[in-house]
């Protein structure tokens, strides 16, 4: 990663960086750079929820119709893909939602920390949607929630293929949730990081990573929200999965 | 991934180091976040949209109800107008009858005025012609006594007014 010309050098992995805010060792307490950016998540999501929707109008201003129209956006989605009875864990999702969409949208924030580009963070995040639902199924349905894994329509000698098949997915499930989000995330602002690098190593022909820079840019904030609503649509398919458990 | 996270520092993701910062304060965060938005902004949103659908609600309800009443009042104005329209004609035949009646008096009584000078007329001309008649006679018996003193033949009075008598009839 270091320029062949002298001094350059580009680290596009240094942004990804855990920091002490005030200096000394990272321990599990410390005030990092990850309790900032997640504060300022909370901050922001609050601040489109609550304070944009503070007039309660009933023509609603601009922030108040965003605020709206987010609540009606994922309340709909839970309606439509987990099912009527999956509403009463609307608020979990559209936490999760609001979490992770102000997480990738703060990180695009130049000199930002995208928490969402951490594995750890990701990973926490899609073991509890695992967790949960996995331990709702059991709650709500018994030992009927293994019928997941054993397709009734299927002939009677591939069912246990089938099974092991079905087995082996559900238990990827929480993998590919995770890796997908920080994945898209980390990938994203470390190409932004490279070509920034590269404006100033090309001299007069800058203008053309700038350029690719400014593209990029664009394209991550549509990445940053389509991750966002791909999180939160599996976590709502995984729930519809534990309500209704039947294929 | 243990093995990846043991080759490098390449990577900051893969510090296991960090995790256990990282997933405190992640808990912590998503803890805050949960209660800030289920207690505080979602409550208040559904509150809104029940409000607004509520009042939209009503209001449709509101406007339905005056359409009723302008149909309503539509109705009544149509009906007004007609009963109004059957009144005038109602009226304009009466007055028509009326007129028809007046007039039918005024030309019978004009017919028999007429017919009264007409036989009064008749009665004049007879007269006058009559005394026409008599007075052509007159002259005739007149003239004819002369003519018959002229030529010196005497000649009765009696006679004289048959003849012309006679002779006036006959061409009468």
């Amino acid at each position: 990663m270091a320029g062949e010309n002298g001094g350059l050098e580009i680290r596009p992995m240094d942004q990804f960086e855990v920091k002490a805010l005030f200096g000394g060792d990272v321990s599990w307490y410390t005030p990092t750079n990850v309790t900032l950016w997640m504060a300022l998540t909370v901050v922001a999501a609050s601040a489109l929820m609550i304070y944009g929707a503070r007039g309660r109008a009933l023509v609603p201003s601009r922030a108040q119709s965003a605020a709206e129209m987010t609540y009606g956006f994922i309340y709909n989605m839970v309606k439509d893909v987990a099912g009527h009875d999956a509403v009463r864990f609307f608020p979990h999702v559209f936490t999760l939602f609001m979490f992770v969409l102000f997480a990738n949208l703060l990180g695009l924030i130049p000199f930002a920390f995208t928490t969402t580009s951490h594995i750890a963070v990701t990973a926490v995040l899609a073991f509890t949607v695992f967790l949960s639902v996995t331990a709702l199924g059991f709650i709500l349905n018994g030992t009927k929630f293994l019928g997941l894994f054993w397709v009734s329509s299927a002939p009677l000698a591939l069912r246990p293929v089938l099974a092991l098949i079905e087995l082996i997915s559900y238990f990827a499930r929480p993998i590919s949730h995770s890796i997908r989000l920080a994945g898209a995330m980390m990938a994203g602002h470390a190409v932004a990081k490279v070509f920034a690098g590269f404006a100033g190593a090309l001299g007069a022909a800058f203008f053309v990573p700038v350029l690719a820079v400014t593209a990029l840019y664009a394209l991550e904030l549509l990445v940053a929200v389509i991750q966002a609503y791909v999180f939160t649509i599996l976590t709502c398919v995984y729930l519809k999965d534990a309500l209704h458990p039947s294929h | 991934m243990a093995e990846t996270a043991a080759s490098g520092s390449g990577m900051p993701q893969l510090d296991v180091s960090t995790f256990s910062n990282q997933i405190f304060w992640l808990i912590v965060t998503l803890v805050v976040l949960y209660y800030v938005m289920s207690r505080v902004a979602l409550p208040r949103i559904a509150a809104v949209l029940a409000d607004r659908r509520g009042t939209i609600t009503s209001d449709i309800a509101a406007a339905e109800e005056y359409k009723l009443k302008a149909q309503q009042a539509e109705e009544a104005y149509n009906k007004a107008l007609a009963e109004a329209r059957a009144e005038a004609g109602r009226i304009v035949d009466a007055a028509k009858a009326e007129m028809q009646a007046e007039l039918d008096v005024q030309i019978a009584k004009a017919d028999a005025e007429i017919a009264a000078k007409a036989a009064e007329s008749e009665r004049r001309i007879r007269e006058i012609r009559d005394s026409a008649m008599e007075m052509v006679s007159d002259v005739s018996k007149d003239v004819t006594t002369d003519i018959l003193d002229v030529f010196g033949a005497k000649a009765d009075k009696r006679s004289v007014t048959a003849a012309v008598n006679a002779r006036l009839k006959g061409d009468a």
